[in-house]
């Protein structure tokens, strides 16, 4: 059932239309600030009134113009892209009033700028989520790039402006690659729309080894994946301000790379394709690859935002494995880790920020004893770290669960697995516990002198750190928040069946 | 009554009028000047539209000048392709001619009378090359142009004299060779018109006269357009130009000799001649060389107008490498010269844009060099947005010009089957985004050192310049959608079945 409406159309121009109203209001901070907000939630509105449709097995449809016969320029809106778009779109929401509290805390300077292109990052985001066909993603999944600069540079140190530099010479190479590959898919295949189930003519017309160098080229046009060894530039981008660490390289930047590769896996390759070129092995072990070896840089970061960098590498590349099984539980887990971990992670980040703002503590060792003197925090801050290691009761575990499953579906080589993810899973509590640990057990050095000076962050921060560390929760014992577990049946549901 | 039939000639007429007129009234008061420049490019654009749309709907404008019928007379013939390239350089034109009043006066106080006198004047030599169908009435134009360009460049003085002086020799060379070329076509054919010239040329296509006057017009309008490798004249020319003088000469002198080179191509010589050798592949060749070597040397340029100046070579290895690619492709959407001139265009508006804001910081602060932009951003917001949004654009970042140039190159070369150029293509906008988003970085990015507060007000340009900059950028992105969308392929579809191109080509 294809159902034609302007929605899609309706949830992109709110970032577009609020970025306009920001720069206005750019000598009244109170209205300009009210604008990103407006827009975060009339867009996530938009968004979510789309999911009963869709939820009765409807694809939304807006098509602008056709760009080349058999591209059609526009939007498809699908159970999948619908669960990336709400996740995008709730975490703005959140994310737009912790960055009041961020950046009036730390008087920040061009804040102008820094709501401007937030909006368009999450005008990115969500057009990639929306989008039909690769050409209409990659069109999104450039300006994302682009907008996203400012933000990472946003601190104009020469550091900052070192890691501008390098985010945008990894991530436009990327888009390079993504071009080509849309291109070459072009050619072969004469459409790029996805299709569950896979292009079906491509495998006809392109030779095999044709079909794995382009599924290498997806690979490297998704570099915003972060996978090994095309990850450095999202440590680098943590010098940006806490809040773009948060909901870009935690959900929409890092998530538009995953989505993407899970998008040509399913939807443009399909499960069958990719199991006969036996690709869905080889992705599978550059994802443990990476999980693996991103633990272990984990552990041995000591500035808090880096080992959560490096947390979410290697959470992305079990987003990828989960994918890489090409069993259905296997991809379910994929599908729905990618709001639940941006749930979880937001919440890490929200709580670095935090600190950062409450105490100006960057680092793991200097963060002794800080749990008692902000204890909502650091509570919240357990409880994405549990996620993170997969344990109850948190999100975290439903995804794993899944994995593991997926693994046992699959079979082969594949029932190997487990044990990979058991191993990620102690590294995991490896490097969180730790922090714990420290946060709550330890006492900070001279802790009987001038210890009252820190308290809590502004409310403007703790209420949305708060609300994403509940859902965390709530999605444990009830994955169907925001629909999420249906929609994502429905998406797996048409995509095929077990391969053993 | 006035039909459009009349207004080729016209064109060319008024403008070359409109010269003298200025020179004259320029002496009883300068302000004149440039209301009568004004006026007329307007008045000649207008008429160019009235063109292109008698061109579609009707078809092809014959004139015959004084009466007299071809081959005996001159005969201006303006089918598609040179309405569409008549509007591109009438449009800039007009935009460059708005941006100068002020930049102009502030420049060369001296000289408005003889600058505008001689940018009227270059303006009918290029309309002259675009509507003419004898080829050396073309080689007459092409003097003209070139003549006051040379002119023009010098109008700066010092440097700029032996900028111009090169630009000179090396121009006068490349007409030479033009005329060699039509000498030798003469003596074998007995005609200059050049629809007579593609009837009679056929029977002699072994003819070595014919093939060595084919070198002659290939590497005499290679100088003009500065294709690698005989680019040399240019970045020196383009970047001690005025700067609306440097956005015509990259937005339009160059395309216009690539213009007088496809019409050599294909309607005095047609695509039988170029199948019957492989001229065209070695044209990409050195065109995808022209394009990496272009943008390696525009990186390691400090002056911006420079840098520009050699993007500008990169840009025209693009648009030949796509003319190149033209005889081997036959999709109704990328085949034939489709990308080529869809570049034309997209280059005219892009490099127009860049050059003009490089000629604002210049006006207001005298600033020529990349690394004395700090802080800019702050300060000329407009004017950093355009340039902002017309670097993105060279970049190829969509849905911008510059991204549906490299799409359509890109298909084009891979219906030709030849990936090599994908690569390059690719490549090159990697080129492009390191040098482009160097300028971005200072404008907006590097914190002034010491001086945080103190100059952080605003200091635009007039408006009379801010117009023209941001009516170009907001094209780049305007035409870039229109070009996805398709509204402007019947254009250049009309072009291709003139030739025989794309989808119209017989296998």
């Amino acid at each position: 059932m294809i159902e034609e409406s302007i929605r899609p159309l309706l949830a992109i121009l709110c970032p577009a239309i609020g970025s306009i109203l920001i720069v206005l209001f750019r000598k009244r901070p109170n209205i300009r600030e009210s604008w990103t907000m407006l827009a975060g939630i009339a867009q996530f509105l938009i968004i979510f009134s789309m999911v009963p449709l869709i939820i009765e097995g409807a694809i939304i449809k807006c098509t602008f113009f056709t760009a080349f016969p058999g591209v059609d320029f526009g939007f498809s809106v699908d159970a999948f892209g619908l669960i990336f778009a709400i996740t995008s779109t709730f975490l703005w929401i959140l994310v737009s009033s912790y960055s009041i509290g961020y950046m009036r805390s730390l008087k920040e300077h061009a804040q102008t700028r820094y709501y401007f292109c937030f909006a368009w990052a999450i005008f990115g985001a969500v057009g990639v989520a929306l989008s039909g066909n690769l050409l209409t993603m990659f069109v999104f999944y450039e300006i994302l790039t682009v907008s996203t600069y400012p933000l990472v540079a946003h601190d104009q140190t020469p550091e900052a402006l070192f890691a501008g530099r390098k985010y945008l010479a990894y991530l436009l190479t990327a888009g390079v690659f993504f071009l080509a590959a849309v291109v070459f898919t072009y050619h072969f295949a004469g459409t790029t729309d996805f299709v569950t189930g896979g292009i079906p003519n491509l495998a006809s017309e392109a030779s095999r080894a044709a079909l794995m160098a382009l599924f290498a080229l997806f690979l490297l046009g998704f570099m915003k994946a972060a996978w090994m060894p095309f990850h450095s530039w999202l440590p680098t981008a943590m010098v940006a301000p806490t809040p773009v660490s948060a909901l870009l390289h935690a959900v929409a930047v890092v998530k538009a790379g995953v989505f993407g590769i899970v998008r040509v896996v399913c939807y443009i390759y399909g499960v069958d394709l990719m199991h006969e070129l036996g690709l869905g092995l080889a992705l599978a072990c550059l994802a443990t690859f990476t999980i693996i070896v991103a633990n272990l840089f984990a552990l041995v970061q000591d500035n808090l935002k880096r080992r959560l960098a490096y947390s979410t590498i290697n959470q992305l590349s079990l987003i990828i494995f989960g994918v890489a099984l090409l069993s259905p539980e296997g991809i379910e887990g994929a599908m729905m880790h990618i709001p639940f971990h941006g749930f979880m992670k937001i919440t890490l980040f929200m709580c670095a920020g935090a600190i950062m703002v409450a105490s100006g503590k960057k680092n793991i060792s200097e963060m002794a004893g800080i749990g008692k003197k902000m204890p909502v925090t650091m509570i919240t801050f357990s409880i994405g770290a549990l996620g993170m290691c997969a344990l109850p009761p948190t999100a975290g575990f439903v995804t794993h669960h899944l994995f593991v499953g997926g693994c046992e579906e699959a079979g082969g080589t594949m029932s190997f697995f487990p044990y990979i993810l058991l191993i990620a899973a102690i590294l995991d509590v490896m490097y969180f516990f730790p922090i714990i640990y420290t946060a709550f057990f330890e006492k900070s050095e001279g802790s009987s002198g001038s210890k009252s000076k820190i308290k809590e962050a502004p409310l403007f921060m703790l209420v949305p750190i708060a609300i994403t560390a509940t859902v965390s929760v709530i999605f444990f014992f009830y994955p169907d928040l925001f629909h999420i577990s249906e929609l994502v049946e429905i998406a797996v549901s048409s995509l095929g069946g077990v391969h053993p | 009554m006035l039909s459009v039939e009349h207004l080729p000639v016209l064109i060319v007429v008024i403008s070359l009028l409109s010269a003298f007129t200025i020179f004259i009234a320029g002496w009883l008061n300068k302000r004149f000047c440039w209301f009568i420049s004004f006026a007329t490019i307007l008045v000649q654009l207008v008429m160019a539209v009235f063109i292109l749309h008698h061109v579609l709907t009707v078809g092809t404008i014959h004139y015959w000048l004084g009466g007299w019928s071809p081959p005996w007379g001159i005969e201006y013939v303006v089918d598609a392709l040179n309405a569409y390239v008549l509007v591109i350089l009438l449009f800039l034109a007009l935009i460059c001619v708005t941006y100068s009043k002020r930049s102009i006066a502030h420049e060369l106080p001296y000289k408005i009378v003889p600058f505008y006198t001689v940018y009227q004047l270059l303006v009918t030599g290029l309309c002259g090359v675009t509507v003419t169908g004898d080829i050396f009435n073309m080689y007459v134009f092409i003097e003209i142009f070139s003549l006051s360009a040379y002119a023009l460049i010098a109008s700066r003085g010092k440097i700029a004299l032996k900028a111009s002086f090169t630009y000179l020799v090396l121009g006068s060379i490349g007409a030479c060779f033009f005329l060699l070329g039509i000498g030798f076509l003469y003596s074998v054919t007995g005609t200059l018109n050049m629809h007579d010239l593609s009837l009679l040329l056929p029977p002699l296509y072994g003819n070595k006269i014919v093939l060595a006057a084919f070198g002659f017009f290939t590497v005499g309008l290679s100088i003009k357009m500065a294709l690698f490798p005989l680019h040399t004249w240019l970045p020196d020319a383009h970047s001690f130009a005025p700067s609306e003088i440097s956005a015509m000469l990259s937005g339009i002198i160059i395309e216009v000799s690539t213009y007088a080179f496809i019409r050599v191509c294909f309607s005095v010589y047609t695509l039988n001649f170029i199948k019957l050798l492989p001229i065209f592949d070695i044209l990409c060749w050195i065109a995808a060389f022209g394009i990496i070597i272009g943008s390696v040397l525009a990186i390691a340029q400090y002056n911006l107008k420079r840098m520009l100046a050699y993007s500008s070579v990169s840009q025209m290895g693009y648009i030949m490498l796509a003319v190149g690619l033209s005889t081997s492709t036959h999709h109704a959407l990328w085949g034939g010269l489709n990308p080529a001139l869809m570049h034309i265009l997209n280059h005219a508006l892009m490099k127009g844009c860049l050059f003009l804001v490089a000629g604002a910081f210049i006006y207001k602060a005298d600033l020529w060099n990349i690394t004395d932009f700090t802080g800019l951003g702050r300060k000329m917001p407009y004017t950093c947005a355009a340039f902002v949004l017309a670097a993105i654009s060279m970049i190829g970042v969509p849905p911008t010009v510059g991204f549906v140039s490299k799409l359509y190159i890109i298909l084009a070369s891979l219906e030709a089957g030849k990936f090599i150029f994908v690569a390059v293509m690719l490549l090159s906008s990697l080129l492009n985004l390191v040098y482009f988003w160097r300028v971005i970085e200072m404008l907006y990015m590097r914190r002034e050192e010491g001086e945080e507060h103190s100059s952080s007000s605003k200091n635009e340009i007039p408006l009379s310049m801010l117009i023209p900059v941001l009516t170009l950028a907001s094209l780049c992105i305007i035409v870039g959608v229109l070009w996805l969308t398709e509204i402007p392929i019947p254009i250049l579809d009309q072009v291709n079945a003139l030739f025989g191109l794309g989808r119209y080509a017989t296998p």
